[in-house]
């Protein structure tokens, strides 16, 4: 095993300034019709005829682009997920900052919102601001951490999020994933709280008492196979509940996984009142159901279960309709033998960092409801905004941050797990054919991922660990 | 058929011929020397996760009476057990060279991960996975059921299925793996199955069963079932989580004396008033969900079914060992042992 070292240099390679400019010839913005981009200094500098141009000043004045031919591949602004597992600290078998963020990089994603849930928990400043640290040092993508509602994700007392608000990492979105607020008390005074700091609380709405032992969505497939059932009133009535307190107290309430029908009704509801709510769909929940567990095959054990095809259906809908107004991936990999094993014993959770687009593109495009402009709308710039990231999720114009993403919507692939970046193979999409393909990724205009492969990160280093020369 | 994992995935076909080969396979059973030859040389393991006497030694009667080699590994004091993972177990059995495992596992599905692991040779028998299903119970009732009716009517039983039959089963279905697997079979076999128990031991969804379901127990003995299957209670169900007591539990759910009088005067499989059979997956709790005289019952089928236990379970070792890749098995088995894999040290 061999150790990163980390040249001293390494921050001055990853200056904007000292980037490369990248010419991007003929991409679709949006879908809409073909045009050159120049990336420059971490900006679009130019769009259209004048990108070409400033390119060809540019290698007169002896700093010639990059050329990226993109003919049908189509640009969006960089992804931005606010939910992912990336394991670090603690569990390095599963997953690290540098792998998690390279396979981010690979599905588009030009910043990760990291859960808290890591061993240790982030519920202080120096695991928020190690997590930081880790994540500037891969340069694969932003990584920006996410603190603990709760010491230890417990639920019993609040965790010093004055203190991990005002640290290096800044942080404003608190959320005990994996774990449900489910005290309403203390969930109010959480909720109170962040507003201090400008914050607001990712709720994981999984009433506890009501999921002792679950195993799956609770309905006739469980029926069928005799597993303890995983209620959808368990997650509506925390959503129900915790809408109502948002609304009491004037704070922001962002739901993670929503998962089933009546928790759109319900936020659907909340939005209609005017409460400061926002939700989240994974993509696998758009996709699979609770039929797949007839196969007992334990990579489709998820927290929340996958549910019926009438929840898929309305999930589709909610996203569409702005109900539900970003896609998080909940991407959570995890050692194989946490999923080797009876259905009962093994972990929760599946990777989605590098299929996140493709099944996008399958639920979402392929099926017409809805185009590529509301597609970046909930995969970047209503994510930047609910996180109040004032630089990313911005329009594809000049001036804004060069995080970029090119997709070819053409190419369909067979998903194979052992190919992914992350170290995770619990994808529920193995062996399945999923349209589009990331070409290329731009992180302030640097090229992490080219060719659909890891190009080198902004710190230099490419994916076989070591710093580029 | 290849394994025999469910019975919610057991064709009619294939259902039938397990019961007629369980006919014969009672033939045998009756005579003086109860074994047939017909598995010599072959290997059958039994892999028990879950304390279950009654099944493993019905699994291994059967496999014995059919000659084959028994090797019994039980969770408790061998590596067999938790820690162990699901894919090390595949990796040990295989070194053993079985060819049948018979499985009973706490976790439901653990007997379809087994078969769908990357192992083709060897037949896999679900004994009982959690509270998804226990085919051969399933299988020993009907062949209960057939042979009653067949019994009453005068007539031979092979060939025949359970249409025209009504069965009514009493319990904790929630929990039930023998409920599961009966649904399923006993449709499949055309008897209309009937469901009576308290709402909170009746899981949600049950409503696309196959199945009529009764709150309350003596309606559903009004609609004059030909059996009435009671089963366990578990004791963790008690206390409050589910009903109030055991107590209630017997009054509104049980087959008291009062009831035994009703299922005593029920046309039954004759039509003649003889009563409904009783049948229980043992072992029975004397004065909660039966009656020590229904227990005692001559219409109670109990001892009956432990004896088609190992007649339906000799069948399906049978069937599933002997088919076409019996010889060349069978001559793999004989040669000595060409190629001692260092694996096999592992066991
Ligand atoms: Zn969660």
């Amino acid at each position: 095993m061999s150790t990163i070292s980390q040249p001293p240099h390494a921050a001055s390679r990853s200056a904007d300034d000292a980037t490369t400019p990248v010419l991007i010839r003929g991409a679709r913005p949006y879908g809409d019709a073909p045009t050159d981009l120049l990336l420059r200094a971490g900006r679009i500098a130019a769009l259209g005829e004048q990108a070409a141009a400033t390119a060809t000043h540019l290698a007169e004045d002896g700093t010639p682009a990059l050329t990226v031919e993109a003919a049908g591949q189509i640009a969006l602004p960089g992804l931005v997920d606010l939910h992912t597992h990336l394991r670090e600290p603690g569990r390095e078998d599963a997953e690290t900052v540098e792998t998690g963020s390279r396979a981010a990089a690979l599905g588009g994603f030009t910043a990760v919102h990291a859960m808290a849930n890591s061993t240790p928990a982030a519920d202080s400043a120096g695991v928020v601001e190690q997590v930081h640290r880790l994540g500037r040092e891969a340069g694969w993508t932003r990584v920006q951490p996410v603190g603990a509602v709760t010491v230890g994700l417990a639920g019993e007392r609040l965790a010093e999020l004055g203190a991990m608000a005002e640290s290096s990492a800044a942080v404003r979105m608190f959320s005990d994933d994996g774990q449900c607020v489910h005290d309403p008390v203390l969930m109010r005074r959480a909720l109170e709280y962040v507003k201090a700091v400008d914050g607001f609380v990712a709720q994981h709405a999984q009433e506890p008492r009501l999921t002792a032992g679950a195993q799956m969505h609770e309905g006739a497939v469980s029926a069928e196979l005799g597993m303890p059932g995983w209620p959808a009133v368990a997650e509506e009535s925390i959503i129900a509940r915790d809408v109502l307190l948002a609304e009491h107290v004037g704070s922001r309430l962002h739901v993670c996984h929503v998962s089933t029908r009546g928790s759109v009704e319900i936020i659907r509801w909340a939005k209609s009142r005017g409460v400061d709510v926002t939700a989240e769909v994974t993509p696998h929940h758009l996709l699979l159901t609770d039929e797949q567990v007839r196969s007992f095959d334990p990579v489709y054990k998820v927290n929340p279960p996958l549910r019926t095809a009438e929840d898929v259906e309305a999930l589709r809908a909610a996203l569409a309709d702005g109900t539900i107004d970003v896609v998080g991936t909940d991407h959570a990999p995890h050692p194989e033998q946490a999923k080797e094993c009876e259905w009962v014993d093994a972990a929760m959770g599946m990777t989605g960092l590098e299929t996140a687009l493709p099944v996008l593109i399958a639920t979402m495009i392929e099926t017409g409801l809805m185009d590529w402009r509301r597609l970046a709308e909930v995969t970047s710039e209503r994510p930047a905004q609910i996180h109040r990231h004032a630089h990313l999720g911005r329009p594809i114009a000049v001036g804004e941050t060069a995080d970029l993403v090119l997709v070819d919507p053409a190419e369909r692939r067979t998903v194979r797990p052992g190919e992914h970046a992350t170290k995770g193979r619990n994808s529920p999409y193995a062996g399945r054919e999923l349209p589009g393909r990331v070409r290329a990724t731009f992180l302030a205009g640097h090229p992490v991922v080219l060719d659909g492969a890891p190009a080198t990160s902004r710190t230099g280093r490419t994916a076989d660990r070591t710093v580029a020369p | 058929m290849k394994h025999l994992l469910s019975t919610a995935a057991l064709a009619h076909a294939d259902a039938l011929s397990i019961l007629d080969t369980a006919e014969e396979m009672s033939a045998v059973s009756a005579r003086e020397i109860k074994k047939l030859p017909t598995l010599r040389g072959r290997t059958v393991v039994t892999l028990f996760h879950e304390d279950s006497t009654r099944t493993r030694i019905s699994f291994e009667a059967a496999a014995k009476r059919l000659s084959a080699d028994v090797m019994n590994f039980s969770a408790k004091g061998s590596s067999v057990s938790k820690g162990e993972s699901l894919k090390d177990t595949v990796q040990t059995l295989e070194a053993l060279g079985a060819d049948a495992v018979v499985m009973r596992h706490a976790a439901a599905g653990a007997a379809h991960q087994l078969a769908a692991a990357d192992w083709t040779d060897c037949a896999v028998v679900n004994a009982g996975d959690g509270t998804h299903e226990h085919p051969t119970q399933a299988l020993l009732d009907a062949l209960t059921l057939r042979r009653g009716r067949a019994a009453a009517a005068g007539v031979d039983p092979r060939g025949t299925d359970l249409a025209g039959m009504r069965v009514l089963i009493v319990g904790d279905i929630l929990h039930s793996r023998v409920a599961r697997s009966n649904v399923w079979l006993l449709h499949t076999l055309g008897a209309e199955v009937h469901l009576s128990a308290p709402p909170t031991l009746l899981p949600i969804g049950v409503e696309q069963w196959p199945a009529v379901v009764h709150y309350d127990v003596d309606a559903a003995l009004d609609a004059e079932p030909d059996a009435v299957m009671m089963l366990r209670v578990q004791a963790e169900r008690m206390g409050g989580a589910y009903f109030p007591s055991a107590g209630e539990y017997t009054r509104r759910w049980g087959l008291t004396d009062e009831r035994l009088a009703v299922v005593e005067r029920l046309p039954g499989p004759a039509r003649d008033g003889s009563g409904a059979m009783i049948l229980h997956p043992g072992p029975m709790n004397r004065g909660v969900e039966i009656s020590s005289a229904a227990a005692d019952s001559p219409l109670n089928r109990v001892l009956d079914q432990v004896s088609h236990g190992v007649s339906v379970r000799m069948a399906v070792l049978h069937l599933l060992l002997s088919g076409d890749r019996g010889p060349d098995r069978a001559s793999e088995t004989a040669a000595p042992a060409a190629d001692p894999s260092p694996d096999r040290s592992r066991s």
